[in-house]
């Protein structure tokens, strides 16, 4: 009994000698401690694996082609012209895309559930959205193939052409499959991460700031537009930046309406090509080390991209989330 | 009035009206995905579906039960592989770990839950695939596991701390060591939590296609034992759906089905007993 004591008086101690810490690992204290740090430590192991296994595996690619790679724009399997730049470009696109109708989107629909919405009915919806988080994204794909695509060689298209067709990026043939379905499908993806994170955002902002806006006279979407949102805008930009990395990575969806072909053309009805589409692809086909190699360098390429991306999101929103509470 | 408060009102009430379109539309396209795949998938499930092999092209019936128990297959080898490390960590994390230590290991698990599913497909591959000569069960298992690790940490952790510090100080007045405490009073109390947190977990890499591509492959007959590669229900889907077969489309569509019925139904339970106990705010 006595001995169970003491151990329980050691539980935080600050200088002890050598006997103290027998006493713990005799307790079973510091064996708990030592196995759940190995644990811990397989997840450092794994993610200085994962960079490891990136940078040796590109190797090849890296010493052959340099910056080059970046550059060039034929991909050339056959001849070993490696150019990433078609990926790039539709990577980018396609992330464009998604941004501009997400959102506004998004962030319409977040400022409902945040501030007009009653209580009841914004969980209710909040529920939803987080279900619409849930969906695989191959489920996505499979409706980006017969239910978007169809409606964009229809309906979308032929009428962004007649309206808008004198923009370059709204001309040429209207396939269906192309950059701008890419981006809409990645847009209804995305919307869920911008809508969940800025409705969380905007419901910490402190209740006076609304009322002080309102007491002077503003209306309800002045007081939203001008106070609250940009009390909130750190967390705002945070879930866009954390969708904008979801946008980057996402293959499946994308690989299946993109139309998979490596070239460059202004109009976004063209068919084009992303990096992960194209790992995905091309991955368990490639048949000599370079080639792999290649593929690898394009992951790396991804893996920083997000990497930098992600960091950038949640110092905004671990910002912004401790203002509101500092606040309240 | 005068105009200009008219104008401000009129802005007011359309950009009010628009927000509830927005929230609308959002919504509304879970209704459209639910609809659309019970539409075209509803038709064409049956019980060959569960039980029968994929049928050659052109030839009627068929099923997909090899990508079922491969699935399956793929979620215990994910399981083993990633609920302990992500469960021992967050114990780690929440109730042992220095700061500096504590840091890093955050910090590399939030690392992890942004790279995107595919590069984690490539680590599979040169990690288990490569040294095996082989596509396998265990390459895809070890691929969705990793993806596990890092919302099983963070679950675990947030449950564990919610737990009210008076329980751990009463344990500990009766003389229980540290990791009794811990052991016999704080994970029991967590444990609804952290169940909730891993159907929650299990659930999201059911539905992972891109890691499983080359590193599970697929396979149109049985695969048995773990080193062989093997069927799933998300990229039997994908090459179903890409395939130029109106048969397969149909079945990739009772698939789709399936496989969302499926992560929704864990979902919403999952929610539902959480958000019940009061801490809705679960990974």
């Amino acid at each position: 009994m006595s001995n169970a004591i003491q151990t329980a008086g050691s539980v935080a101690p600050s200088h002890e000698g050598p006997r103290a810490w027998l006493r713990r690992f005799v307790s079973g204290d510091e064996v708990a401690h030592i196995v759940t740090l190995l644990f811990a430590s397989t997840i450092l192991a794994i993610t200085g694996l994962l960079v490891l296994q990136l940078w040796t595996n590109s190797r090849l690619s890296r010493v052959q082609s340099g910056w080059h790679f970046f550059f060039m724009q034929t991909w050339d399997p056959v001849f070993e012209h490696f150019g990433a730049l078609p990926f790039l470009y539709g990577t980018v696109v396609t992330t464009v895309v998604a941004l501009v109708i997400s959102v506004p989107l998004g962030l319409g629909a977040a400022i409902y559930l945040a501030e007009l919405a009653p209580r009841k009915i914004s969980d209710v919806l909040a529920f939803l959205v987080d279900l619409l988080a849930a969906v695989p994204s191959v489920i996505y794909g499979l409706l980006g193939i017969f239910l978007v695509i169809p409606l964009m060689r229809e309906v979308i298209e032929p009428f962004l052409k007649r309206t808008m067709g004198f923009l370059p990026i709204f001309q040429g043939p209207a396939y269906g499959i192309g950059l701008l379905t890419g981006g809409l499908v990645l847009a209804i993806m995305i919307v869920p991460f911008i809508v969940s994170i800025s409705r969380e955002v905007l419901l910490v902002v402190p209740r006076e700031q609304r009322e002080a806006a309102m007491s002077l006279g503003a209306t309800r979407w002045e007081a939203t537009w001008h106070v609250v949102v940009p009390y909130a805008r750190g967390g705002i930009f945070g879930s866009i930046f954390l969708a904008m990395a979801r946008a980057l990575g996402e293959t499946m969806a994308v690989t299946m309406v993109i139309g998979n072909d490596p070239r460059i053309a202004a109009s976004l009805f063209s068919p084009g090509y992303t990096i992960a589409a194209v790992i995905a692809n091309e991955f368990s086909e490639a048949t000599y080390p370079l080639y792999i190699n290649a593929l690898v360098e394009l992951g790396l390429v991804l893996f920083l991209l997000t990497f930098v991306l992600n960091g950038l999101a949640r110092l905004l929103i671990l910002a912004t989330e401790q203002r509101g509470v500092a606040h309240s | 009035m005068s105009v200009r408060l008219v104008w401000r009102k009129a802005v007011n009430a359309v950009m009010l009206g628009l927000t509830g379109v927005c929230a609308l539309i959002t919504v509304g396209v879970l209704g459209v995905i639910l609809g659309y795949l019970a539409w075209h998938g509803g038709r064409d499930i049956n019980w060959n579906f569960f039980t029968k092999l994929p049928a050659p092209v052109g030839e009627a019936g068929g099923g997909m039960a090899n990508a079922i128990v491969g699935s399956a297959k793929l979620l215990v080898v994910a399981s083993l592989f990633g609920i302990p490390i992500g469960l021992l960590s967050g114990v780690y994390l929440a109730e042992f770990g220095g700061r500096w230590y504590s840091f890093f290991v955050r910090y590399a698990t939030d690392l992890l839950n942004g790279v995107p599913s595919i590069v984690i497909g490539i680590f599979a591959y040169a990690v288990v695939v490569v040294p095996r000569h082989q596509f396998s069960t265990l390459a895809g298992g070890f691929a969705l596991g990793i993806m596990m690790i890092p919302i099983a940490v963070r679950s675990a952790e947030e449950f564990l701390r919610a737990v009210p510090s008076s329980l751990r100080e009463a344990a500990m007045a009766l003389g229980a060591s540290r990791w009794r405490t811990v052991a016999t009073v704080v994970i029991p109390a967590a444990l609804q939590g952290i169940i909730g947190g891993i159907m929650l977990d299990l659930a999201r890499v059911a539905g992972e296609t891109a890691p499983l591509l080359f590193t599970a492959f697929n396979n149109l007959y049985w695969s048995p034992g773990w080193n062989q590669p093997t069927a799933s229900l998300p990229v039997l889907i994908y090459t179903y759906a890409i395939s130029p077969y109106d048969d397969w489309h149909r079945q990739a569509w009772a698939a789709g089905l399936v496989l969302l019925a499926l992560v929704l139904a864990a979902n919403i339970i999952t929610r539902l007993m959480l958000s019940r106990r009061g801490a809705a705010r679960g990974a």
